[in-house]
């Protein structure tokens, strides 16, 4: 997909989202840039996941502008029917969830699990679809020959694996990423965020990450978004925001991590 | 030769938030040029701020007062206005920093790490990868390490990684923060000839050296960082 590097990729105005009396979301602008990784960080409860929410079409809205930009020009999510964003969530968008229970099929093989998003882009022949699954178990250090098993049977670092394959393997353009390494023993998440790297420098994606864990955030995003009671409080190049933040509650937040 | 950096009068205070809204000036008024071909070292004691103007000039720390400016041949970006995506770009073409520590993601092989400098500046896959093999091996860290994650070495291989990183791909301004500081004598001797070879070829250089006799191999211009200091009873 040829990509306009002067446009941002999508372009966030006034996001408003409330949950009866909760501001879940409260006036959200910001830019996403071609090839960048994003990080959205903050203590649970201050929207970040809401916030991803709404951008990739999960959630409504109550106010405000989502653009993203298609053939080198920026559309209005908002203004797209039903089908039309559902073909662009299955083609050109990922979304990684944080249990891989709500982003996997569970009933399901592993091979349908990858296979699925190729036949929404109208790939037929089973034989190629079989040999693309393949492919991706291995670039995700899963065993292909664990293809025709149930995710069930999976450990939960493989399961979370498989759902990045199965959303990376029709080269989407942009992967929200909610808590992609949330839950997971540390040489598991060092193996997947070695894996994502390669995958945002090689296939040149650019994502949006949700996530708590500021050593993940500096190691894979290029900004940061500091999030709290639903609000933007501050933003910047990840280094930056964690070695010089400016508002209190960013402050309190990197000094709070443990040392290892 | 021609000015690559300007610093103007920066500086800097820490507000911190989280205790009792303590203000510290770390960088009072800080003046200094550094041109094409020169290297600059910052000297006095720890504490005197010198990493603090490093982090400054790589658009780590915001500016607090004053400006720096950066001159990229075709237009100069005047730092302490410059958005991300300026900041981002200027790093990728023009302002390297070799900082004390290596920090990298886990798993990922040294060849890798010092390659992928390389590549991202634009170099091809093939290119990037034997430079690297040579830098690593001037670097005398061994071969059979290329290829293991870096976490695991001792303190000098992992700076010795970071500056063949550097190397592999070095900008118009190099930023240095003691890349001498746990390296044996004959490791010492090569990285400081590799400093000296960017000089010559025209490379801007701010650095901080601590002992006499680097600076002098490097012909550095010293600027004395304590008169930046905030005065004691301010």
């Amino acid at each position: 997909m040829k990509m306009n590097p002067g446009i941002p990729l999508l372009k966030v105005e006034n996001l408003h989202k409330a949950f009866g009396k909760t501001k879940a979301c409260h006036d959200i602008s910001f830019e996403l840039w071609p090839g960048e990784v994003l990080g959205i960080v903050g203590e649970s409860g201050s929207g970040k996941s809401t916030l991803l929410r709404l951008i990739a079409g999960l959630l409504e809205p109550d106010k405000g502008t989502i653009s993203y930009q298609q053939n080198s020009k920026l559309i209005t999510l908002t203004d797209l029917d039903e089908p039309a964003l559902r073909h662009l969530q299955r083609t050109e968008w990922g979304f990684v969830h944080q249990h891989p229970s709500d982003g996997l099929r569970m009933n399901v093989s592993a091979g349908a699990n990858i296979g699925e998003r190729l036949m929404a882009n109208n790939w037929r022949h089973y034989g190629n679809i079989r040999e693309k699954a393949q492919h991706w178990l291995k670039a995700v250090e899963i065993d292909p020959a664990r293809i025709d098993d149930l995710p069930r049977t999976f450990s939960g670092g493989m399961q979370q694996r498989l759902q990045i394959a199965r959303n990376l393997v029709t080269n989407p353009n942009l992967v929200f990423l909610d808590e992609p390494t949330g839950g997971l023993d540390v040489s598991v998440q060092a193996k997947l965020l070695d894996l994502l790297r390669g995958l945002v420098s090689n296939l040149g994606l650019s994502a949006i990450m949700v996530t708590h864990d500021l050593a993940v955030a500096r190691l894979l995003s290029t900004r940061l978004i500091v999030m709290k009671q639903g609000e933007i409080i501050e933003h910047g190049l990840t280094d930056q925001v964690l070695e010089d933040p400016q508002a209190a509650y960013s402050q309190l937040l990197v000094s709070s991590v443990l040392q290892v | 030769m021609q000015e690559r950096l300007k610093i103007k009068n920066l500086s800097k205070n820490f507000v911190l938030h989280t205790q009792n809204g303590a203000i510290l000036n770390i960088l009072n008024n800080v003046s200094l040029e550094v041109r094409d071909g020169e290297i600059v070292a910052l000297c006095g004691p720890s504490g005197v701020g010198k990493s603090s103007l490093l982090k400054a000039v790589f658009g780590t720390y915001r500016i607090s007062q004053g400006d720096l400016v950066i001159n990229c041949g075709a237009k100069e970006i005047h730092l302490a206005k410059a958005s991300p995506a300026e900041i981002i770009e200027l790093r990728k073409h023009t302002i390297g920093y070799v900082s004390q520590f290596l920090r990298v993601i886990p798993r990922v092989p040294t060849i890798e790490i010092v390659a992928n400098a390389a590549i991202e500046a634009g170099a091809s896959s093939q290119q990037a990868t034997e430079k690297a093999v040579a830098l690593l091996e001037q670097l005398r860290i061994p071969k059979k390490l290329h290829t293991l994650s870096p976490l695991t070495f001792s303190g000098g291989e992992q700076q010795r990684v970071n500056i063949a990183r550097a190397m592999s791909a070095p900008r118009p301004i190099m930023l240095f923060d003691e890349p001498t500081a746990s390296l044996d004598p004959e490791n010492k001797t090569t990285v400081l000839t590799m400093i000296a070879g960017l000089k010559k070829s025209g490379t801007a250089i701010l650095g901080i050296f601590h002992d006499r006799n680097d600076r002098e191999f490097l012909n550095a211009r010293e600027v004395e960082m304590e008169k930046y200091k905030e005065p004691e009873n301010a």
